[in-house]
């Protein structure tokens, strides 16, 4: 038996080929079903893509690299529901490209931190963490209030979720600057927002500065974050949704 | 040696010129039309270095520095790697102890309104920095050098070697600048956008060539084991990173992406190309470092052949299931993480498998531990591979899982592994190495080898320790229930309640740059030291390792 090992000794390729089969299967096994079997993610209500204005908030959580303090994933724990609310469902990140679980927590979950605090309180720990939580470790990031967000290719960056799977209309496309200068002003006079994103977009002047900015992005994303799914209608006993 | 097996290499100089000049016209126009100001910046680094690298392709031509005696090793680029794996241990190590001070004192070493050192785009220079800079740096020195003596051959490729060594500089100048300037996919390890990790599959490809290249034209039958080692750790590797870095760029003139696949499934994806980062990089390859050097230093044959055909085909086969163990009580489907904690679990055997053979292999030759503080290092990392291997299938199991995740234990674990058992066996490899390449006898001094030995020592048990205590801790708290039925602490009260264990872990930390410090001046003064070994005989009448059975 151990003879028959000198034949990978000996063969540069069938020790390759051998290398290749033996960390393939792994992989297969846990990754291939899961863009096949049905109940991979639950079926819910009030799920849909990001706003322009909330995907460039995204976009600027990525840059700074949140993710590495700040989990989006409440587990289904005790301790965690009654701190954090609801367990985080499959479905919730089902638009996520990528997704932002996270793997740390050196600051809380943020997974429904949306609707939690005010859009001040939000502005003002953003700039300076410990002006509002005096033992935070967190960076301050004052120059998102100042600087101008830079959404000349917001449509791009939908075309290429569309490629990639996110349900993105035609409609929403063409109008996407229209609809991230709409939601980040206190104007009321009707525009398609709500009609292509929902009565529950929140749609307001985050910061109260002229020009939308950085930090208005950031915290439309931080408002909407855990509050899309409708729980009254979710059935987690439901056969669907076991998993 | 006569002139005529001398060869020439301008007409590959003359191809790589070509691709340099080609890659020197992307970057300007890529600065010219760029999307955004990060992405310019990139631009111009690479315009900056495909230039430098043009203009040095050139001269060597002209003054005909492309030539090499095919019947000699290729240790020049050896060399050189082993130079950039100390360059990069420091960069990486000081990278950690700046946001670990971060994390301490958040008042002193945040600077308001200079969002390029905030802690989340420093934390990926570190982690890059430590990972892929310095032990990827550590991995082609010593990879490149073991396939030349255990196959008897000079490195595959011509200026090949050179071209893997300098293309993987510049993937780490573009990844780090990147992330200081705000570019990043938002994927821990994985975070290089579309363009470097483009520009990394051609280094890698060429690294793979090179080293097969160099496996088949040996003159040696058997192909030594820390080759198979090598070799899956590139092949894997290779895998890994197309798969999990497969994405849309939004533009061919901006840094931004999007991956082709999304939440469940990309969560899967991500850790299963994350948890074999470390079964590939910094497990597989540096194990198959441990199985040249701890040898070739105790002087004693591989304990055992057959423990070594075992271990090695099923650590590679097992490790790669290990994955989701990163995302127990997730919502990622229950069947994903059972057989994800299931594998983890059974990886224990393989990995003590390896801790044995290296151990074991000492057999005979334990009184070096006495007097050889290399061979001391060498033995220490390997017992904090083993320790680490035991205390992460331990960490796989969902029940522990629910306490440990999220907090710093995992941390603790990581720097286990990353500074006991990768840091250790690399700067082992280092002291082993700088009198071999550069013909000295030995080390300029060995009482600094102790001193880096101790220092090191100690700052990975004041880290591993504080990380222990406060990860716990903070886990315990999470979950702690009033009498009455309430949570006992806010989330605040647990951040300010490891402020201690962090000052020791900034402590840990610094006294293990510290000894890195010492081995970069120990280095220093060897390379300097005039004494030169005494006539080396040919090395390739030197026997070849080979194991006790």
């Amino acid at each position: 038996m151990w003879k028959f090992h000198g034949w990978f000794e000996r063969h540069t390729l069938i020790l390759g080929i051998g290398i290749v089969i033996m960390v393939s299967i792994g992989g297969l096994v846990e990754i291939a079903p899961l863009f096949f079997i049905q109940n991979t993610i639950e079926k819910v209500d009030g799920m849909r893509p990001y706003t322009p204005l909330e995907l460039a908030g995204r976009n600027i959580y990525i840059r700074e690299g949140c993710y590495l303090c700040h989990s989006q994933m409440i587990r289904p724990l005790r301790d965690e529901v009654e701190r954090y609310g609801h367990y985080s469902l499959a479905a919730e990140s089902m638009y996520d490209h990528p997704f932002q679980w996270g793997s740390k927590r050196i600051g809380p979950d943020l997974a429904r931190v949306g609707g939690k605090y005010s859009d001040a309180w939000h502005v003002e720990h953003l700039k300076s963490p410990r002006a509002v939580v005096p033992e935070s470790v967190m960076p301050p990031y004052q120059s998102l209030a100042t600087t101008p967000l830079d959404y000349r290719y917001i449509a791009d960056n939908m075309k290429t979720l569309k490629i990639v799977g996110v349900p993105y209309t035609a409609d929403q496309i063409a109008n996407a600057k229209a609809d991230l200068e709409a939601q980040a002003s206190n104007d009321a006079s009707p525009t398609g927002l709500t009609q292509r994103y929902g009565d529950k977009v929140v749609k307001r002047n985050f910061t109260g500065a002229d020009k939308v900015t950085e930090m208005d992005a950031l915290v439309a994303y931080l408002q909407m974050l855990g509050t899309l799914v409708d729980f009254k209608s979710y059935h987690a006993d439901a056969p669907a949704n076991q998993r | 040696m006569t002139a005529t097996t001398i060869k020439n290499e301008n007409g590959a100089a003359a191809v790589l010129l070509v691709a340099t000049v080609l890659g020197a016209v992307y970057a300007l126009a890529a600065a010219a039309f760029a999307h955004d100001g990060p992405f310019q910046i990139a631009a111009y680094i690479a315009l900056a270095a495909f230039l430098v690298a043009s203009g040095a392709l050139v001269v060597g031509m002209a003054n005909k520095k492309f030539v090499f005696d095919p019947s000699k090793y290729n240790e020049g680029v050896v060399k050189a790697a082993t130079i950039a794996t100390l360059f990069w241990a420091v960069v990486g190590m000081l990278m950690g102890c700046v946001i670990a001070a971060q994390l301490t004192w958040p008042t002193i070493f945040y600077l308001p309104g200079l969002e390029y050192f905030n802690f989340g785009r420093l934390r990926p220079v570190h982690t890059s920095g430590v990972i892929f800079a310095f032990g990827g740096n550590a991995l082609l020195a010593t990879s490149f050098y073991v396939v030349q003596r255990t196959c008897r051959a000079r490195l595959f490729g011509g200026l090949l070697p050179w071209f893997v060594f300098w293309g993987y500089q510049l993937f780490i100048l573009l990844a780090a600048s990147g992330y200081v300037t705000g570019i990043t996919q938002g994927k821990e390890y994985a975070e290089p956008e579309w363009y470097v990790d483009l520009w990394l599959t051609i280094v890698w490809v060429a690294y793979l060539l090179v080293f097969l290249g160099t496996i088949w034209k040996r003159n040696e039958k058997h192909i030594y084991v820390a080759n198979w080692f090598y070799l899956a750790f590139i092949i894997t590797v290779a895998v890994l990173h197309l798969v999990n870095n497969a994405a849309v760029p939004v533009s061919f003139f901006g840094s931004k992406s999007y991956d082709f696949s999304a939440g469940v499934q990309d969560a899967m994806i991500q850790w299963w190309y994350g948890h074999n980062a470390v079964g590939f990089f910094l497990t597989a390859a540096f194990l198959g470092m441990m199985y040249y050097f701890v040898p070739r230093r105790a002087e004693r044959p591989v304990y055992s052949y057959r423990l070594s055909i075992v271990h090695f085909w099923a650590l590679i086969f097992i490790y790669i299931w290990a994955g989701p163990h990163h995302l127990h009580y997730t919502a990622l489907p229950q069947w994903t993480q059972t057989l994800g904690m299931t594998f983890s679990v059974m990886l224990w055997m393989p990995s003590w498998g390896g801790m044995i053979n290296g151990l074991m292999t000492l057999s005979g030759a334990w009184d070096k531990l006495r007097t050889d503080p290399v061979m001391r290092m060498l033995v220490v990392a390997v017992a904090f591979y083993g320790m680490s291997t035991f205390e992460g299938p331990l960490m796989s199991v969902r029940e522990v899982n629910a306490l440990s995740h999220y907090t710093d234990w995992t941390i603790g674990h990581v720097h286990s592994g990353a500074l006991g058992w990768v840091g250790f066996i690399s700067f082992g490899a280092v002291y082993c190495l700088v009198p071999w390449l550069w013909k000295k006898e030995k080390m300029y001094s060995n009482a600094l080898i102790e001193w880096h030995f101790w220092i090191a020592t100690t700052g990975i048990l004041l880290y591993i320790a504080a990380m222990w205590v406060s990860g716990i801790m903070e886990g315990l708290m999470w979950r702690e229930y009033t009498p009455q039925g309430f949570l006992a602490h806010t989330f605040i009260e647990t951040v300010s309640a490891k402020h201690i264990e962090y000052e020791i872990r900034l402590l840990g930390g610094v006294l293990y740059l510290l000894g890195a410090l010492i081995m970069v001046y120990n280095v220093w003064r060897t390379i300097k030291s005039p004494k030169v070994a005494a006539a080396e005989v040919d090395p390739r009448a030197n026997p070849v390792l080979a194991a006790a059975e």
